[in-house]
């Protein structure tokens, strides 16, 4: 017999992976939730069907979104961090003995209930003294922050589904107010690859700059996302994603990683032509 | 009667399954003739897009299916009688008033009537006898309308016909609709009830109360807006004084002979999802409205109004479904706010006009939604908020009427500019959109006071409509 997961990238194009067990299989308020056990990518866990996370490369997406800001601006002390029920991204930033607070915001209580029980050592860090949890919409959490934060890490999945409000301009306003005179907002930007995926991704990034006067778009090699790789945005009120970036200071914390190195994070803001081509659609001019 | 029922569907489906051969119209022929727009609204829907035939009766005659359908609508509704409307409620609240009245008659309405009122009148040749409705100074909307106001209006035209109530208005505010079909009565005469904004009052608990429940003779009833059916899909509800067989013929004047079976099994859907779900449904809906009114008076300077409102008078009781936020405080017009809310943040609302916006909370409606409204208004507030000083408050401006509308509509009349058009009698409508009642109505005398309302909403980008010049830079007069 034999058992695949398959999830739709597009109407036309599928990602399958063999499954050996079906771990869970619920439905909470908000979405549908399953984890899987896979030979090839180890658990994987997927909302309303799609994958959000595999044990095997998620270590991509977490470093991704946590050290490239923790590599340029020196006095990050409290993070938010928006969705990420999984645990992921809390842990890398536990590793950072100067982040005082991590504040999560979590629509779905669920998740991190099942995330607990089958991704352990995802979630190993969230009973860190310096996280505290919240179950609300991230929406209404951050219209209420005033210059609270030095660096809040959205951690959304696809803008087709529930999480659409947190790609769109009231949504970057209101972090751009929450956030402190130079702090720095992360934020998920799909992949460009497919077009209604380059449209959503497009509109997205017209909102973000209309906010921040830096907006820069990075990419990370994501094998089970969309066409494989991932766009993330550093949306910044002060520090330049590059130019700030202090690599010494950084590789002096000794952190080990898989994915993430200073000489990647200056690299993983050259894009491909066609990508550059999309940004300067929206952009509107040429800059660099 | 079986509510668990919905004829006009099961006809439909039952007629789907026996594949009949169609040889007759529409011409698309089951979507077969029509390929793109199968493709486009897909097969099933254009499946059941067909005529009259026996086993799906007829509009203009009902005798099975859609009568049966009328019937459960009536049932459902408290109605004596129930017809079901496809030239929106626009045609439901013209049969109302058609059915009423006649030329000469006096009907007694408040003026923030919909246009679809007045016109009816252009059509019969009945003559208004305009209530003022009160208005709220701060918020700049026209209330309900008051006991007193009607005694005296009755008192003054003892041989009108007929009261025509607007409940709820657009912004959920109603009237003592008890008390003001009581004093009809009395005064023999019949009270009609424009209730497009109410679908919802039958079913959900704790709303203000229905037309049919108060007594009231006639009500237009939108089903498509808080009922849930397709656009243009309405209900006209009669009581036990109304004839039944009058109100048909009155409807056959105007309605077409080939009544949609896509509205009316979408009326007849809806009446079923009302009786069987809509007290769930529209406890949530105020739950959210609540929700929505508490965050937006959080955010501070706009004042979403409710309950509050409520003053025994003009403000009787509110439709608490309604999310009505005023917005002057902020320094913007409602008008503007609509407009960003939209052009920057990718939200549609139902209205903005010069102080307010209403954001049109239904059964489709999720929390995430709401989440998103309310921080774009915060977002707003923080971006655009100004000095409030500069802006005009909507007054109500009462209506001089000389003749009848009918009168005037028919009239030789001449073209002049607008602005040299004060003191004349107006011959057409002049409309503001949002929200869509008459500035002008045929027969009434132009005044500065008018004038200068029309400037100030044209600056304000309202929408203006009604005269033959588009642009509305002239106006037709009274030769």
């Amino acid at each position: 017999m034999e058992l695949w997961f398959s999830e739709y990238h597009t109407p036309d194009v599928q990602h399958s992976i063999r499954v050996n067990r079906h771990l869970y299989s619920g439905r909470s308020a908000c979405q549908q939730i399953d984890v899987f056990d896979t030979p090839e990518f180890g658990r994987v866990l997927a909302l309303d069907g799609s994958v959000m996370l595999t044990e095997r490369d998620e270590f991509i997406y977490d470093e991704m979104v946590t050290h490239v800001p923790m590599a340029v601006h020196p006095e990050i002390h409290d993070v938010l961090v928006i969705g990420s029920g999984d645990g992921g991204v809390v842990k890398e930033l536990t590793r950072y003995d100067r982040v005082e607070r991590i504040d999560l915001v979590e629509m779905d209580p669920q998740v991190i209930e099942i995330c607990r029980a089958y991704l352990p050592d995802n979630a190993s860090r969230l009973d860190d003294e310096r996280v505290h949890i919240s179950f609300e919409d991230a929406l209404r959490f951050v219209r209420r922050c005033h210059k609270e934060y030095d660096l809040i890490i959205v951690d959304s999945m696809d803008p087709f589904g529930p999480s659409e409000g947190l790609f769109t301009k009231e949504f970057y306003g209101n972090c751009y107010h929450a956030l402190k005179s130079d702090g720095i907002l992360i934020t998920q930007q799909g992949s460009l690859f497919y077009r209604q995926d380059a449209e959503a991704m497009q509109r997205s990034h017209k909102r973000i700059i209309e906010t921040f006067p830096i907006s820069k778009i990075y990419q990370a090699h994501i094998p089970t996302y969309a066409a494989g790789y991932w766009l993330f945005g550093f949306s910044s009120k002060k520090y330049h994603p590059i130019k700030d970036l202090d690599a010494k200071a950084w590789r002096e914390l000794g952190l080990e990683t898989q994915y993430y190195t200073p000489k990647l994070h200056v690299g993983s803001f050259y894009l491909p032509a066609f990508l550059e081509q999309k940004l300067r659609e929206v952009e509107g001019v040429d800059e660099e | 009667m079986d509510q668990n029922r919905a004829p006009i569907y099961e006809a439909l489906e039952t007629f789907r399954r026996m594949r009949i051969v169609p040889f007759d119209v529409p011409g698309h022929k089951h979507g077969r003739g029509n390929p793109e727009l199968t493709a486009f609204l897909g097969e099933r829907c254009v499946s059941v897009d067909v005529n009259s035939m026996k086993p799906l009766d007829n509009l203009c005659h009902p005798i099975s299916v859609i009568r049966e359908a009328e019937m459960l609508a009536a049932e459902a509704f408290g109605a004596a009688n129930a017809f079901l409307m496809v030239g929106g409620t626009t045609s439901s609240v013209q049969s109302m008033v058609l059915a009423a009245c006649k030329r000469g008659d006096e009907i007694i309405l408040p003026r923030n009537v919909h246009r679809s009122v007045i016109n009816a009148l252009v059509l019969c040749g009945a003559v208004p006898v305009y209530v003022n409705p009160e208005v709220d100074r701060r918020l700049g909307i026209s209330l309900g309308m008051e006991r007193a106001q009607i005694e005296k209006a009755i008192r003054e035209h003892p041989k009108a016909v007929a009261i025509l109530v607007n409940n709820p208005t657009y912004y959920g505010i109603c009237s003592d609709l008890r008390a003001i079909v009581k004093m009809a009565h009395e005064a023999g005469m019949l009270c009609l009830v424009d209730e497009a904004h109410g679908t919802h009052f039958y079913f959900g608990e704790n709303l203000p109360v229905s037309a049919m429940a108060a007594g009231a003779d006639m009500a237009a009833v939108s089903m498509h807006k808080s009922g849930g059916s397709l656009t243009q899909s309405s209900l006209l509800l009669t009581g036990e004084r109304v004839l039944a067989g009058h109100v048909r013929q009155i409807i056959n004047l105007t309605q077409t002979t080939s009544g949609s079976y896509l509205l009316m099994s979408s009326l007849d859907i809806s009446r079923r999802n009302l009786v069987l779900r809509g007290r769930e449904t529209f406890a949530q809906v105020v739950q959210m409205a609540e929700y929505a009114r508490e965050e937006i008076n959080d955010i501070g300077g706009y004042c979403a109004f409710g309950r509050e409102l409520i003053n025994g008078g003009s403000v009787y009781d509110f439709d608490t479904t309604k999310l009505s936020v005023h917005t002057r405080d902020i320094g913007l017009a409602g008008i503007e706010v609509y407009d960003l809310l939209r052009d920057e943040y990718g939200i549609q609302i139902e209205f903005g006009d010069i102080g307010n916006i209403l954001a049109y909370l239904s059964m489709g409606d999720r929390k995430q939604e709401v989440e998103r409204l309310v921080s774009a208004l915060t977002e707003i507030r923080r971006r655009y908020q100004r000095d409030p000083r500069d802006l005009m408050s909507q007054e109500y401006i009462d209506p001089v009427v000389v003749t009848s509308p009918q009168e005037a509509f028919y009239a030789a009349k001449k073209s002049v500019p607008i602005r040299d058009s004060e003191g004349m009698v107006c011959s057409e409508f002049v409309m503001c959109y949002p929200p869509g009642i008459p500035i002008l109505a045929p027969g009434e005398r132009v005044t500065k006071a008018i004038l200068d309302y029309i400037e100030y909403a044209r600056e304000k980008g309202c929408s203006l409509t009604g005269p033959e010049d588009p642009e509305i830079w002239r106006l037709n007069v009274l030769a």
